[in-house]
């Protein structure tokens, strides 16, 4: 089987404009990533992460190396949800249209309407994104990027800066969704127990220039992920095998 | 909480609008107390003017040349903004086109309105499309300004995201540019539609046969001072008309999303 995703990124660098100092996002990251699977992109801040994320979903395309999507059964090519670390729902329509705005101009009836209801906000289609909460803001945003039945989902750590039970509640939502719509997902996050509770696998990125350090499965059924001393366990575990992730862990273990 | 700050604002709008009217109602008083001062055929009552306007809607041909002048104010002002928005879009989004193209806004900024209105005339005729197109041509850089800075300021990451949905060009210039060029839309018709309408006037003074610029050079070489008023009140009440009934009501529903 095809992997969904093949990326060889050999270097990514900005500041090619004149005057600026030239600065090395990314050297030799390469990642394959299976169809169906769940994987976490596991780094510290500034590491390049979204960097990589914005090359895959082919808004930067001022790099050396190669990105590949497996296109989708019919041929066509592969359709690609993103969910960014800011919702970034277009404040000035409702939020039915913020999701229409990205299905095709005629897409069946009820589309809206069953995204909505999933995420459980079905009585929610008429207001403005600056009416919603933040925990909702996130929902629509994790709706749009569902509504388009992605090939591959990325996702830019959508849930810092929120507090614990919403951050819970958005978590399961995410994997309630993802079991009912399976597709592949890219989830970028700096926090180690994040990626253990939801990913089947962690690529573990060092920091800048980011690359590649360790390719870790979690091998924990995801309903026995619920207790906070197995997840613990597993980081303290991968910690352990890494050493040179020790000093970048400890930098940005959140507070939770 | 919300019901409050609404009854709040509609009773401020209501009392602006009493002092609006108080002060329109003062400005009459002190025109008609001077003028039966002065008593003098160059200083009209107001009395005087709005009966001579009256007399001109009904039985004159008021409502003809104020239809013909709106006609041509309409047109200059959607064809400037129209060409001044795309002008203006396109110099804020590609610095090459705004590093080339700079200097003649600016020179066209200060060309001033009457030499655009004798080269029109003197270059393309004494026509209908001459008038328009210089009237349009004097509030295009205006516009074409007040958009350039829309553009330099629209917000990358809706760009983006529409970008990374794949949502086709027209869309995105839909539903994600232009709302976020509204406020500067709306700044550039405010300002247009007071210049244009003045430009409109001269236009016709110098060039045309109809409309309110031509009937006040009439009234002017009769030095008939009081239809001259009559004239420029027939049309400025047009204009806040427009202001009242189409631009705040457009703005509002532009507006809606806000809090």
């Amino acid at each position: 089987m095809t992997p969904a995703l093949v990326a060889e990124i050999r270097e990514k660098r900005y500041g090619r404009a004149r005057g600026a100092r030239p600065h090395m996002a990314l050297t030799g990251l390469s990642l394959q990533v299976a169809a169906g699977e769940f994987v976490a992109l596991v780094g510290p801040s500034g590491c390049g992460k979204t960097t990589f994320l914005n090359i895959v979903a082919g808004l930067d395309t001022d790099f050396a190396g190669e990105v590949q999507l497996a296109p989708r059964a019919d041929g066509r090519p592969a359709r690609v949800g993103y969910v960014f670390q800011e919702p970034r729902l277009l404040p000035w329509r409702t939020v039915y249209d913020n999701i229409a705005l990205v299905l095709p101009p005629h897409h069946p009836d009820g589309v809206v309407e069953g995204m909505l209801r999933a995420v459980g906000l079905a009585k929610a289609r008429d207001l403005y994104p600056p009416q919603l909460s933040v925990g909702m803001s996130r929902r629509v945003a994790i709706a749009r990027a569902f509504a388009i039945e992605p090939d591959l989902l990325l996702m830019d750590e959508p849930f810092v800066s929120l507090d614990h039970d919403t951050v819970e509640q958005l978590r399961e939502l995410l994997l309630t969704l993802w079991h009912a719509r399976p597709t592949t997902v890219l989830f970028v996050t700096h926090d180690m127990r994040e990626a253990l509770v939801l990913a089947d696998r962690l690529v573990l990125l060092s920091g800048t220039p980011g690359r590649v350090v360790a390719d870790v499965p979690v091998g924990l059924a995801r309903n026995r992920r619920q207790s906070g001393v197995e997840i613990e366990l597993l980081r303290d575990e991968i910690l352990r095998r890494h050493r040179e992730l020790i000093g970048a862990a400890a930098r940005t273990t959140p507070v939770e | 909480m919300a019901t409050t700050a609404r009854r709040a604002s509609s009773w401020v709008a209501a009392s602006s609008l009493t002092q609006r009217i108080g002060s329109i109602a003062l400005f009459i008083a002190v025109w008609q107390i001077t003028a039966d001062a002065v008593h003098s055929r160059l200083l009209p009552s107001a009395s005087a003017v709005f009966m001579a306007l009256e007399q001109e809607a009904v039985d004159g041909p008021l409502l003809h040349h104020v239809g013909i002048t709106l006609a041509r104010v309409a047109a200059a002002f959607v064809i400037a903004m129209v060409v001044g928005t795309a002008i203006g879009i396109v110099m804020g989004r590609s610095k090459t086109v705004d590093a080339l193209f700079d200097s003649w806004l600016v020179l066209l900024l200060n060309l001033p309105a009457l030499v655009i209105i004798v080269l029109a005339y003197v270059w393309f005729g004494l026509t209908e499309a001459a008038a328009i197109g210089a009237v349009a041509v004097n509030k295009i850089p205006n516009t074409a300004v007040t958009l350039r800075e829309g553009a330099r300021a629209l917000d990358r990451s809706y760009s983006d995201m529409a970008a990374s949905f794949h949502v086709g060009r027209w869309r995105t210039l839909r539903h994600v540019i232009l709302p976020q060029l509204y406020p500067y839309t709306f700044a550039a018709a405010r300002s247009g539609l007071a210049l244009v309408w003045k430009i409109v006037l001269i236009v016709e003074l110098l060039g045309r046969s109809n409309g309110v610029g031509f009937e006040i050079q009439l009234y002017f070489q009769q030095f008939d001072v009081t239809r001259i008023l009559a004239y420029s009140i027939a049309f400025m009440v047009v204009i806040q008309l427009i202001e009242w009934a189409i631009f705040q009501p457009l703005e509002r529903h532009a507006g809606r999303w806000r809090r």
